[in-house]
């Protein structure tokens, strides 16, 4: 008789448990489901307005003529300036926190300001950006202001996936070149940098995906989509893809938001590029350890 | 270095002395530390800077419209004469659209962290957890776009009475975007209970339901709290979206089929037009940015002490 | 307290230490040590796990530093100087007393860089591809990468890559070098040859070795010392410490029959 109860009852503990994994895979299921829907859409939207003259004409008040032409240069052009200034100072502060820092108030003062700045919305960057780099610095709506303010945005993310890469290099290679008589100098620049340089990179440039894909910081910084020329030099006004993107699909004509569905293929890509270029240099990296 | 040292071989023991100067290297090898100390307080320059910029430009406008009527104030109408500068409905629409995120994205993340730590074996999350991680990195235009084209139409056909421009709409992708921040967070955190815990509940015959519904979850309960928190910070700040899909009425109601504006939408809806610069509905924009920036600290600070208590209770 | 055998009055002092301790924060891992390491000769340091044989090496090349907590009492004497002198560069003491880790930490770069990585940054690039070629003969590894010198070091077997770090080592010229338990992550085949070559190596270096393998003492080493629990129990010529030592618990350990 107990036997009997005992049964049903872990026949239906069971059974709830099955159901419960089927809910949780379900949930799974639901992400990947709606990452399909979007990218399904943005393809099939935009497949139609996609080829080589959309990428080699400048947006126009005729949607069948129109390109992203401006966005992807001004996009190369951003993605460049923010590189040249958050890199060195990211990269320089993560090898000062990990090889340098003694441990003082100032040093976890500096590792903790990081980690906060990188929970700062990307649009608040952008009123720094204003007040620093358009006001202060006079650089006005240029695509330095623009570069500069994404790059603002992205150093706590190069310091912090820095460190990680650093912190990766084992110990046993820093005390074999102590060992030989290096200095700490030495022994930071000669070894463990180039040691941690693969991951380095790989952080840099998923930062710098990052970067390409903002677009509130720059509306701040002035930046607007209806630009039909590519920079020549840093003081030129610019545009990039996403902002290209929302300036179409805020465009109540049907056309407009084709376009703004093959600009998205567009910027989908180049995300994928550089993501490829990344996961590429991780996985040799970790085929030398 | 050493002259008259041909060799290991052919070198007699030297009683050189240990006494040298330190290495010619040292002033540079100063200076570079310097230099990379400097980076570092770079860091927290930019938060310096931040923070003034904000005190500055949000201290005209508060000295204009009073700290009181900017706090209370029930309206928002810097386009009206006179204009009111009452920061309630940006929160209130702020909130909403962050609510609706979180009603996505905390069940479905946080059932995702179980699926992919408790039941799905490796070879599935190593298949499945770049693939929604993928999710993160879409640029949010792209989902705003997604939002206002795919979304709102699909809402509008089982909804009737939803404006083109909405809350849930947004609400639901500002939602989709963090589910990888829920789930990732999440799993760090199941993965953080120590094996033995679940060893123990298998072998007093749990289900594998049960181990992760009464054992894990409620140990890692700290570590799934602080990711929720971060995933809200995070659908609080998020721009582009409600930017495109929410609309622009800033007010006090609840219902998430209307147009609603957030803090961020109407930063931007205020960036994009022609405003004069050094009028106070300008600087109004800088006043909600300080909001913003207060609230995600305020979460981002809350979080991160949550993950370190969680810390130390397992080290 | 401890036993000291005499030193033949041929050997000459090399390293020195007086009263050494070392205690890790508020924990002594090492406590009085008096030690006399000859010149040219062969020094084993034998204990059980956590004797404080490790510490006591890397009080020889300053790399006890590199631990923030770590901190040293006593003297420690080179060629009479002291080691931890107010004036004496780290950096330069490392630089002439070498050491070989437990388990093999090659660069990840080419074999050729590795063992050129000491030149390099003392800055002796003149002839550093004969420097490079000496270290590596010396070393008993030379005829087997002669011809893939630009290959990765990853890419040699386990003791061969432990032999590439003593090139290494032997390649900044040092006076001693220091082997911290150099083959307890080799097999039986590299363990010989690393034992050969400690051997050669003797003609032109003090050596001082940690080990925990008592028979490689017993094969290698001139002189051996007994450390436990951050003490020295005994200290002599390897012959007496092993076939007639003083103290029972030295005599307990070489036997085997340590409790």
């Amino acid at each position: 008789m107990m036997g009997a109860r005992a049964a049903r009852r872990i026949r239906k503990r069971r059974r709830s448990g099955l159901a419960f994994g089927a809910v949780a895979g379900i949930a799974t299921a639901f992400g990947l489901l709606t990452l399909a829907l979007l990218i399904g859409a943005v393809v099939i939207e935009g497949a139609a307005a996609f080829d080589l003259q959309f990428l080699r004409s400048f947006t126009s008040r005729f949607p069948e003529r129109a390109g992203v032409r401006a966005g992807l240069a001004g996009t190369i052009w951003v993605s460049a300036i923010t590189a040249a200034s958050a890199f060195p100072v990211g990269v320089a502060a993560a090898i000062w926190l990990e090889e340098y820092a003694p441990d003082t108030w100032w040093s976890r003062l500096v590792q903790t300001n990081i980690q906060n700045l990188a929970g700062v919305p990307s649009i608040v960057y952008g009123v720094l950006g204003l007040a620093l780099f358009v006001r202060a610095m006079g650089a006005g709506r240029s695509v330095l202001a623009g570069g500069l303010t994404l790059g603002l945005l992205v150093l706590p993310i190069i310091v912090i996936s820095s460190r990680e890469a650093l912190r990766a290099v084992p110990d046993s290679l820093r005390e074999a070149a102590y060992a030989l008589g290096a200095t700490h100098g030495q022994v930071v620049f000669r070894q463990v940098v180039p040691a941690a340089f693969p991951g380095i990179l790989t952080g840099t440039i998923l930062a710098l995906a990052r970067a390409a894909g903002e677009a509130a910081p720059l509306i701040l910084v002035g930046a607007v989509g209806f630009i039909a020329f590519t920079p020549t030099g840093l003081g030129d006004p610019f545009t990039v893809l996403p902002l290209q993107i929302f300036d179409w699909v805020r465009n109540p004509q049907p056309e407009y938001r084709q376009l703004a569905a093959a600009a998205s293929l567009v910027l989908l890509i180049v995300l994928f590029v550089l993501n490829a270029t990344a996961i590429l240099l991780r996985n040799r990296w970790e085929l030398r350890r | 270095m050493r002259p008259g040292t041909e060799g290991a071989h052919d070198r007699t023991p030297t009683t050189e002395s240990l006494f040298t100067a330190r290495s010619a290297g040292g002033r540079r090898e100063r200076f570079v530390s310097a230099l990379l100390a400097a980076s570092a307080a770079a860091t927290v320059l930019v938060t310096v800077g931040l923070v003034l910029t904000l005190i500055f430009e949000a201290g005209h406008f508060l000295v204009e419209v009073g700290l009181l009527s900017f706090l209370l104030d029930s309206e928002w109408t810097p386009g009206f004469r006179p204009a009111r500068y009452g920061i309630l409905p940006l929160l209130v629409g702020t909130l909403k659209v962050a609510a609706i995120a979180s009603v996505v994205a905390l069940p479905i993340g946080l059932l995702t962290a179980i699926y992919l730590s408790e039941y799905a074996d490796r070879r599935a999350r190593a298949l499945l957890k770049p693939l929604l991680e993928t999710l993160a990195g879409i640029p949010t235009v792209v989902y705003g776009y997604f939002a206002l084209i795919v979304v709102t139409p699909a809402l509008r056909s089982v909804l009737p009475g939803i404006e083109v421009f909405n809350a849930l709409s947004a609400g639901i992708v500002v939602g989709i975007m963090i589910i990888p921040m829920v789930s990732s967070l999440s799993e760090d955190a199941f993965r953080a209970v120590p094996r033995s815990l679940r060893d123990g509940a298998f072998a007093l015959g749990a289900t594998r339901f049960e181990v992760a519904w009464r054992i894990v979850l409620p140990a890692a309960a700290s570590g799934v709290v602080a990711a929720f928190i971060l995933a809200l910070s995070r659908a609080i700040g998020e721009t582009m979206i409600v930017a495109i899909a929410a609309g622009d009425l800033a007010g006090l109601s609840l219902d998430p089929r209307i147009a609603t504006q957030t803090m961020t939408a109407y930063i931007v809806q205020m960036s994009l037009g022609d405003t004069p610069r050094g009028t106070i509905e300008y600087q109004s924009l800088f006043a909600v940015c300080m909001t913003l920036f207060l609230l995600t600290l305020a979460l981002n600070a809350t979080s991160q002490r949550i993950v370190r208590r969680f810390r130390t209770v397992y080290r | 307290m401890a036993t000291i055998h005499p030193i033949p009055a041929g050997d000459v002092p090399a390293l020195q230490t007086e009263q050494l301790s070392v205690y890790y924060g508020s924990n002594p891992a090492l406590r009085g040590i008096d030690l006399t390491v000859p010149r040219n000769r062969v020094v084993a340091l034998i204990g059980p796990s956590g004797c404080g044989k490790s510490t006591l090496l890397r009080c020889f090349n300053r790399m006890n530093e590199l631990i923030p907590e770590a901190r040293v009492e006593g003297t420690v004497r080179f060629n009479g100087e002291d080691l931890y002198g107010e004036r004496v560069d780290p950096v330069n003491v490392r630089r002439r007393i070498g050491m070989v880790f437990q388990r093999p930490n090659p660069f990840p770069r080419s074999i050729f860089d590795n063992v050129a990585f000491g030149p390099r940054i003392n800055g002796n690039t003149t002839g550093l591809a004969q420097t490079v070629e000496r270290a590596l003969r010396q070393a008993a590894l030379w005829d087997e990468v002669r011809d893939r010198l630009n290959e990765s070091a990853y890419d040699l077997s386990v003791g061969q890559q432990q032999r590439l770090c003593i090139a290494r080592t032997l390649a900044v010229r040092p006076e001693i070098v220091l082997m911290d338990e150099p083959a307890s992550a080799l097999d039986p085949i590299a363990t010989q040859r690393i034992e050969e070559l400690i051997y050669e190596l003797k003609e032109d270096y003090s050596i001082l070795i940690v080990t925990h393998s008592l028979q490689q003492a017993a094969r290698v080493s001139d002189y051996t010392a007994f450390l436990y629990h951050g003490e020295l129990v005994e200290y002599g010529p390897t012959d007496l410490i092993f076939t007639n030592p003083v103290e029972e618990r030295t005599e307990a350990y070489v036997t085997g029959r340590f409790g």
